[in-house]
Parts: structure tokens; C-alpha cells; sequence
């Protein structure tokens, strides 16, 4: 210990950690010197030496320190422990230029100090600190210029910290500790527009806020607000996420956020008690009735399944022997679901699970959906009997007509898509009651004897 | 990023050593940080960041390539992107002059345009005393203009798009399109001489230019019948590799052509187009419901069902209830029930909306603003009807023409407005605006637009800036898309360039279109 007595009392006497004073601070001049002392009074604290950082730090091998190179190998030669050498890095190198210490109050603790951890709160790791790429770089930089930790001082102003975090440079939030001071922070942020600085801030505020606090600054800050949500669910915190909601009374969001978490589950058996649990939520009127066919859908898909791959396995179905299934039915929308079971259950009476008759009933699926559907189905099959039987019908004399609720010329594209014999396409587009349009489907179907009525009526 | 952490820690339960090192394109949020941090690789990690943000597709069109900032900045309000956009103008100002002139509508238009400004101020220096090379700036956000992304491109490019999809400038074209057995990964810009010529056409014209061109080309080759020995190596040394290259790019047009063709009138195209032309018009609104019920009850496809849908809520002022509760049903059935998330998502971007009696909102606000301080009354204020964005489309269509009247066939093969891009049916919204604004050099006159787009609207120039440009960079305008650009607004306004004399620079967060915006706003995890 080679320190006089006067250098004792100074020693004693200040402190890297600045006590509050109520004094306005220092100008920034006095400020650097305090922790240039501060600083170099603390050299027997650290393995490494230091100096003033006017002077180029030269290693053992002649590499200027700061390099790329030096600090390759700086971090090559400590590979057992790389967290370790990175801290001792950070710290030797902010010793040379006024340390990013935190200065806000004595209670933070020396033996933080001494983990060589310089900055609890601040939010830049070393080497993107340093590659503030200058506008016209293309490259990824991944030097550390000197200069970068020169300007670092403790005693920015809101607005001058939100510069720096949109500059992306090394930023310490922890002295913003009043509440004051903390709302201050995020009003110039959000005037800044940038919202990677609001979230910044907001990760602050979200850790040292509790969140009755937090939710009630932010209910008048929209913008900070939309931003909190974001962030919210893009890390997944839903619990906070569906607090938030709450506290807003902004129920129908809450319902929804809770019903999307639907989508991670893939076991449908979990999957439907999940849904369960969703149809109590909070939604519109409407929106509560979907939550319902959704699961009441998904209940029926699960039996529907189970019990066509056992009669698939089992192999005595004509039906599935001829037409094997591709896909399984769980999930899939109500429409392709009523495909599905037109296709292959058409003829089962209403009380079972997978016969269409029940499914339009349960879900009160409109005739023209209906029609259109099992049309599709009965036509891929080719089941032309079951095609007429849908559009039969007796009326009240007891003739049997003709009628459907899409249009008939819908139903000849159908049939033609699905290649059905020309007999079958005429009598349809007979049907077709607008004569132009009738005329051309038969010119594009080729119904010759069609055209040739409409022409002779024609004329 | 948990991802990454995963990663990272699997190696270390594992007892690997590793250096790790990630680079953020273009920019590292202070979110990712927070993830390494709580994941404990923090010190693992060594970040860096790249701040590529510029990608020329092209001569004139820049693209910064966030597809994600139109769900970012629409739907979920994050305004994270804004600083990268700013940059991008600074790196632009840095390396082009500074901008005399800069216009621009809508808030994120704004946002960007005080972020620039800030950021111009600090870094001075860099850009004083330079003369400036670019005239105007143009800034324009992507919801000023929903119905121009939301039709049926039938530009050459656009289709191309829209049935291929085009991604950062190049098309993977299948088997059916370059005839042979494997697929080929084509660059799309104006070196391809083919290319160039038939991009901005409307597709009907664009069959015959080929076929003209492949008379040509042959004609080109039978020249070599009466060719003796002198001009047959010349032909052979010079000609001919130009006329090889310009062979195979016509052909895979051509057979680019075809496809579309088919892929169109399976579609049913024809009736599409019909129906969307009706829609922006304002005719035959009830036919155009039931054709989209029925496009719906066919299960055509989610994504053109719901484009339909959000078409005619924006040029209807949102959807009559009974629409709204009728089709949505529909669609939920015939598409998957989960996409209640997406109806929404799409009602919170204002794309889907239901018409609602006027005092719905004020009742909320009202609710809200008891609770706000004074400071913040405003913002409030702002924050809800821009949020409930009511669009006047068929006022503001009237106002700005955007309908042509025509006598007689509209000509499609020599335009005579921008409305060419969409067959002569409507002229996009967003070039329009551009327009006018750019003839007027200012927004005046133009009042009651602006405040029937519900939109807030900037012109700053800058007259000593202005003093030092040439007339050569007035004509040369730079115009900047926040949120994504359609190639029928770049093909307008290539058009607008050749007849006013302007030359434009796009730069777009990303090019788009309607099936990209549609899926943004989708929730559901294919």
C-alpha cells in the first residue's frame, strides 16, 4: 500500500458509489474526474492494471487492446470459462474509460462490483455496442472502437437516454426509480416513435413496477399500451397478458387471447376439454355460439373418427374399401366434415353421430349449404339416383318436381366436374331456367339436343 | 430467440463448449436481449448486428423486405420498425443529397418522417452542402389505400405474382411452365429484356407482344438460310447468344402465360373480375354479396373468400350486420372454426368491419377519456378513431375520380390514365393521391380528401435545399411505401412517370399483395 496519508483520506472519504445529495449535480467535468479518481483508487480491486485511457493500451503481443484480434484471443484463451473472461473483459476495458458504474445510491453492493458485472440494468452487450455501423458500412462490424465507452457519463436526462437507446448504445434505465422519473422516461420514448425504445423502457417498468401500478400508468398511454401488449404476447407471458385484459375490462380480447392458446394444443382429446373451458369466456353473442359448434364440432369429430378407422381396419365397408380415407376428419371445418359424412354415411338414419341429416340438424346448416355439399359428394360417387333424389320433390297434388335452392346451373357445373354422362347433364340443364345462360351451358357441355329445342323454340 | 436458447442449452446440459454468435438483421431489439438474458446464455452469445436494410429488386424499387411490418405496425400497433425505416431515409439522404421536398400521408408516414428528422439533426454534417439528386419524397402508409392491395392484379408482373408469387425479385417457375422436368428459379428485373417490355402491360396485350416477339425471333433465325460463310460467323460470334437468351426467356413467358391462363379460367376468373368491378363502383352490391356467400359455400379458397370480404367492407363503410353475422358464420363452417381469431384481427386492422350505429364509439371513449389525464386526453382521442378508421371510399372515389368515365372501349393497349392497371375500372387511390399532391406541390385543395381519409398529412420543404437541386432531380421522386406496395401501384405510376416526365424511385417495407395481406392477418397456424 503505497497511498499517503492525504491520498488515505481522500480514499476514505469518497467513493465510487455517489451518495445522494441534494445538491444539483456537478458539471460534467468534475463528474469525470470523481470517477477517474474513483477509479483508479480501486486498482488493487481488479487482477488486471489499468491507466488512463488517453494512452493506447498495448498487450504482450503488440496488438493495440480493443482490437478485433486481441480480443479474439482474449476470449480464445479463456474457452473453459468464456462467461468469465467475457465479464473480465467487459470490466478491464470499462476501466479505462469510467467504468459504466452505477452511480445511483449506496445500497448497491460492492460484491456486485466485484463479480465484475458493471451494469445490472443496462441493456448492450459488449461487441453490438461497438458496431454502431456508421452509415455507410455494409458489413457486419465486429470491432470495438475506443472511443465508445468515452461518452458514457450517469447523468442523462430522459430524452438523452432515449437517444441513446434508439442509437443502440450502452444505457443504464436503473436510476429512473421514481415513479416520476419513470413516466418522464416512457413520455419521451414514445415521442421518440421508435418502438424498440418503448419496449425497452417497458421491460424496465414491467420489472420494477408492480403490475397493479404499471397497468393503471399505461391505461392512458395507448401507445405504450398497444406496445406492452405486443411484447406480451410475443414472449408469451399470457397469465400477465390475460391480467391486463382484465384490469382494461376489455373482456372480449381476454376471451379471444384465451381461446387462441387453442391452436398449441395438438392432442384433440386435450384440445376439446380445452375448448370446453373456453365456451364459459366472456365473447359476443354470436362468437359464444361459434366457441360452442367448434367444440360440440370437435366432440363429434373425435367419435366420427374413432369409429371409421375401426370399420376401415375392419375391412367389411364396401365403402371404404372402395374409396380409402386420405385424410382424418379431426379438425377439419364443418363443411368438409358434412363432405365427409355425405360421402361416406349418407345413407344412416338421423340418430347416429355421422349421418348428414343429424349434422345439418345439430348445426342447423342452411338447405343451400346442404344441397350444395351433399351434391358434391353424391356426384364424386356418381350416385346419380341419390343426385335426383335430392332435388324431388312431391308437391301438393302429388307430382314430383324439380326444385333446388342454389340454381340449377350450379348443379350442372358440378356434375360436369365430376364427369357425369351427358344424359344426366341434359336433364339438368333442361332445368336451367334463365335461356341464355341455359343455351350456353349446353353449347359448353355439349347437350346437342338442348340446343337445338332452345334454337327451334327460339325461333 | 428461445429457439436459439434451446439450442444453446441443450449443447451445455450436453457438455459442449461452443462459441455462439448471432447476427441480427437488421436490427436487434431489446426484446431478443431480454429473452438471452432470461434464458441464461446471455454471456453465451455474442451479438452483432447488421443493419442491412436496402435491397435494390430492381432499377427503380428498393425493398427493406419486412413483410412483418405490416402486421407489426397495423394490427398490433408496435411501432418497432419505424427507426429502421428512418435509417433507411438517412442512409438514402446520406448518399443521394438531402430531400428538398418530402410529403407524406398517415401516421406512421408521420412517425417516420420526425424520426428522420431527429435523426438528420444529430448526424449533421454528413449531408450539408451536398446537392440534392432526389426532388420529392413521397410517404404513405399502407392503410391510406387498402382497396388498391386488395384487387386482382392484371398487370403482367402482378399476375405473375399473384399466381407464382415473387419473392425478393426472382419466381420459382414449376415444371408446366418451362416444359421440361425440373423447375427453374428465375430473376425477374429489367435486365431481362423480355421482361422489361411486357411487366407494366395489361396481360391482354401481353399474348400478342410475345407472339409478335417470337415471329420476330423467328424470322431473326431464318435469316441464316441466306447467310454465306462472312456472315455466318459473324452471326454465329455475335448474334447468336442474344438470340438464344432472348429464346428461352420468351419461352418461359410464354409459358408463364399459359399457366396463368389456365389457372384463370379454372378460376373462374372472369367472374371475379366482374364482381370486384362492381364492388369498386358501387353497382350490384347484393349480387356481389351472394357471389361472395357463394364463393364461400364452395370452399374455393380462405384466402380469396376473405379478400372479397374485406373488398366490399371497405367500399361499403363496413358490412351490414346481418352480412357480417351471415357470412362469417359461412366462413367459419366452410373454412375452420378457429378463424374467429382472424375476423378478429381483421376488424381490429379495419379491414372487416361490421357498420355500426355512430354512438358504439363515442360511448367507449366517453368510458375511457373519465379516466385519462389532461396530457393524455388528446392522445386518446387520436389513439380511437384512428383505431376505427371509417373508410369513405365512394366519396372519396368521387372526389378524385378514381372511377374513369369512359365512352366506348377503353383501350387497353394505349392508356391514357393509370386506371389501365386494373382494366380501366378504377384508378389505384394511392397514385392518385400521389398526383395530385405532386402537381400541386402541396396538399392544398386537397382538405377534404385528407379528411375523408381520416388521415393526418405532412408537407415540409426545405427551401434552401430546394434552391441547390437541378431541375434534373425535381423530375426524379422518391416514394416510399409503409406497409408493402402492389406491382399495380409501381406499374401506375411507371405510367404517371413516362407521361408527366417524372422518374420514380420506390422504396416499400416490402412488396405485397392481396394474398400476402390477407395471410398477415390470419391467425391461424397452417
Amino acid at each position: 500500500m503505497n497511498r499517503t496519508k492525504g491520498d488515505e483520506e481522500e480514499y476514505w472519504n469518497s467513493s465510487k458509489f455517489k451518495a445522494f445529495t441534494f445538491d444539483d449535480e456537478d458539471d460534467e467535468l468534475s463528474q469525470l474526474k470523481e470517477s477517474k479518481r474513483a477509479v483508479n483508487s480501486l486498482r488493487d480491486f481488479v487482477d488486471d492494471d489499468d491507466d488512463d485511457d488517453d494512452l493506447e493500451r498495448v498487450s504482450w503481443s503488440g496488438e493495440p487492446v480493443g482490437s478485433i484480434s486481441w480480443s479474439i484471443k482474449e476470449t480464445a484463451g479463456n474457452s473453459g470459462s468464456t462467461h468469465e473472461g467475457r465479464e473480465q473483459l467487459k470490466s478491464r476495458n470499462s476501466f479505462s474509460s469510467y467504468a459504466q458504474l452505477p452511480k445511483p445510491t449506496s445500497t448497491y453492493s460492492l460484491s456486485s462490483f466485484f463479480r465484475g458485472r458493471t451494469r445490472p440494468g443496462s441493456f448492450q452487450s459488449l461487441s453490438d455496442a461497438l458496431s454502431d455501423t456508421p452509415a455507410k458500412s455494409y458489413a457486419p462490424e465486429l470491432g470495438r472502437p475506443k472511443g465508445e465507452y468515452r461518452d458514457y457519463s450517469n447523468d442523462w436526462s430522459p430524452s438523452d437516454t432515449v437517444r441513446r437507446l434508439r442509437k443502440g448504445k450502452v444505457c443504464s434505465l436503473e436510476r429512473f426509480r421514481s415513479l416520476q422519473d419513470k413516466l418522464q422516461l416512457l413520455e419521451e420514448a414514445v415521442s421518440m416513435h421508435d418502438g424498440n425504445v418503448i419496449t425497452a423502457v417497458l421491460i424496465f417498468l414491467k420489472r420494477t413496477l408492480c403490475k397493479e401500478i404499471l397497468f393503471r400508468e399505461l391505461e392512458v398511454r395507448q401507445v405504450a399500451l398497444r406496445h406492452l401488449i405486443h411484447f406480451l404476447k410475443e414472449i408469451g407471458d399470457q397469465k400477465l397478458l390475460l391480467d391486463l385484459f382484465r384490469y382494461l375490462d376489455r373482456t372480449e380480447e381476454l376471451a379471444l387471447s384465451h381461446y387462441r392458446e387453442h391452436l398449441n394444443i395438438q392432442d384433440p382429446e386435450k384440445r376439446k376439454e380445452f375448448l370446453k373451458t373456453c365456451i364459459g369466456l366472456p365473447f359476443s353473442a354470436e362468437d359464444s355460439a361459434h366457441i360452442q359448434d367448434h367444440y360440440t364440432l370437435l366432440e363429434r369429430q373425435i367419435i366420427i373418427e374413432a369409429n371409421d378407422r375401426h370399420l376401415e381396419s375392419a375391412g367389411q365397408t364396401e365403402i371404404f374399401r372402395k374409396h380409402p380415407r386420405k385424410a382424418s376428419i379431426l379438425n377439419m371445418p364443418l363443411v368438409t366434415t358434412l363432405f365427409y359424412s355425405c360421402f361416406y354415411h349418407y345413407t344412416e338414419a338421423e340418430g347416429t353421430f355421422s349421418s348428414p341429416i343429424n349434422l345439418k340438424k345439430t348445426f342447423k346448416i342452411p338447405d343451400k349449404q346442404y344441397v350444395l355439399t351433399a351434391l358434391a359428394a353424391r356426384a364424386k360417387l356418381r350416385a346419380w339416383h341419390d343426385v335426383d333424389a335430392l332435388f324431388t320433390t312431391k308437391n301438393w297434388l302429388g307430382y314430383t318436381k324439380k326444385r333446388a335452392p342454389i340454381g340449377f346451373h350450379r348443379v350442372v357445373e358440378i356434375l360436369h366436374k365430376n364427369s357425369a354422362p351427358v344424359q344426366i347433364l341434359q336433364e339438368y340443364v333442361n332445368l336451367v331456367e334463365d335461356v341464355d345462360t341455359k343455351l350456353n351451358l349446353a353449347t359448353k357441355f355439349k347437350c346437342h339436343d338442348v340446343v337445338i329445342d332452345q334454337i327451334r323454340w327460339k325461333n | 430467440m428461445r429457439y436459439i436458447a434451446n439450442l444453446v442449452n441443450a449443447d451445455k446440459l450436453a457438455g459442449r463448449t461452443r462459441k455462439y454468435k448471432v447476427i441480427f438483421s437488421p436490427q436487434k431489439f431489446y426484446a431478443c436481449e431480454m429473452v438471452l438474458e432470461e434464458e441464461g446464455i446471455y454471456g453465451d452469445v455474442s451479438c452483432d448486428e447488421w443493419a442491412f436494410s436496402l435491397l435494390p429488386l430492381d432499377v427503380d424499387l428498393l425493398s427493406m423486405e419486412l413483410p412483418e411490418f405490416f402486421r407489426d405496425y397495423f394490427l398490433e400497433g408496435d411501432q418497432r420498425w419505424i427507426n429502421t425505416v428512418a435509417q433507411a431515409l438517412h442512409l438514402l439522404s446520406t448518399l443521394y443529397g438531402p430531400f428538398p421536398n418530402s410529403y407524406g400521408i398517415g401516421r406512421c408516414a408521420k412517425m417516420s418522417y420526425e424520426l428522420w428528422r431527429k435523426l438528420e439533426e444529430e448526424e449533421d454534417g454528413e449531408t450539408k452542402g451536398r446537392r440534392p439528386e432526389i426532388g420529392h419524397t413521397f410517404l404513405l402508409d399502407r392503410d391510406t389505400d387498402f382497396v388498391t392491395a386488395l384487387c386482382s392484379q392484371v398487370v403482367y408482373e402482378g399476375l405473375v405474382d399473384d399466381t407464382f408469387r415473387i419473392k425478393c425479385g426472382s419466381v420459382d417457375f414449376g415444371p408446366e411452365v418451362t416444359s421440361s422436368d425440373k423447375s427453374l428459379k428465375v430473376l425477374l428485373n429489367a435486365e431481362d429484356k423480355v421482361f422489361s417490355e411486357i411487366r407494366n402491360e395489361h396481360f391482354s396485350n401481353v399474348f400478342g407482344f410475345l407472339s409478335q416477339k417470337a415471329r420476330n425471333l423467328q424470322a431473326q433465325y431464318d435469316r441464316r438460310r441466306g447467310m454465306d460463310i462472312k456472315q455466318m460467323k459473324n452471326f454465329v460470334s455475335q448474334e447468336l447468344k442474344g438470340l438464344k437468351q432472348e429464346h428461352r426467356l420468351l419461352s418461359l413467358h410464354i409459358g408463364a402465360c399459359e399457366s396463368i391462363m389456365k389457372k384463370k379460367t379454372k378460376q373462374d376468373f372472369q367472374e371475379l373480375i366482374k364482381t370486384e368491378h362492381a364492388l369498386l363502383e358501387g353497382f350490384s352490391i347484393r349480387e356481389s354479396t351472394s357471389y361472395i356467400e357463394e364463393h364461400i359455400d364452395r370452399q374455393v379458397s380462405p384466402i380469396e373468400s376473405l379478400r372479397l370480404m374485406c373488398l366490399l367492407s371497405i367500399t361499403e363503410n363496413g358490412l351490414i350486420p346481418k352480412d357480417y353475422r351471415s357470412l362469417k358464420t359461412q366462413y367459419l363452417q366452410s373454412y375452420g372454426p378457429e378463424h374467429l381469431l382472424t375476423f378478429s384481427n381483421l376488424r381490429r386492422a379495419g379491414l372487416l368491419t361490421e357498420q355500426a350505429p355512430g354512438d358504439t364509439l363515442t360511448a367507449v371513449e366517453s368510458k375511457v377519456s373519465k379516466l385519462v389525464t389532461d396530457k393524455a386526453a388528446g392522445k386518446i382521442t387520436d389513439a380511437f378513431s384512428s383505431l376505427a378508421k371509417r373508410s369513405n371510399f365512394r366519396a372519396i372515389s368521387k372526389k378524385l375520380n378514381l372511377i374513369p368515365r369512359v365512352d366506348g372501349e377503353y383501350d387497353l393497349k394505349v392508356p391514357r390514365d393509370m386506371a389501365y392497371v386494373f382494366s380501366g375500372a378504377y384508378v389505384p387511390l394511392s397514385c392518385r393521391i400521389i398526383e395530385q399532391v405532386l402537381e400541386r406541390r402541396s396538399w392544398q385543395g386537397l382538405d377534404e380528401v385528407v379528411r375523408l381519409l381520416n388521415c393526418s398529412e405532412f408537407a415540409f420543404t426545405d427551401m434552401t435545399k430546394e434552391d441547390k437541386a437541378s431541375s434534373e432531380s425535381l423530375r426524379l421522386i422518391l416514394v416510399v411505401f409503409l406497409g408493402g406496395c402492389t406491382f399495380s401501384e409501381i406499374s401506375a405510376l411507371r405510367f404517371l412517370g413516362r407521361e408527366k416526365g417524372y422518374r420514380f424511385i420506390f422504396l416499400t417495407t416490402a412488396v405485397t399483395n392481396s394474398a400476402r395481406l390477407m395471410e398477415a392477418m390470419s391467425e391461424v397456424k397452417a
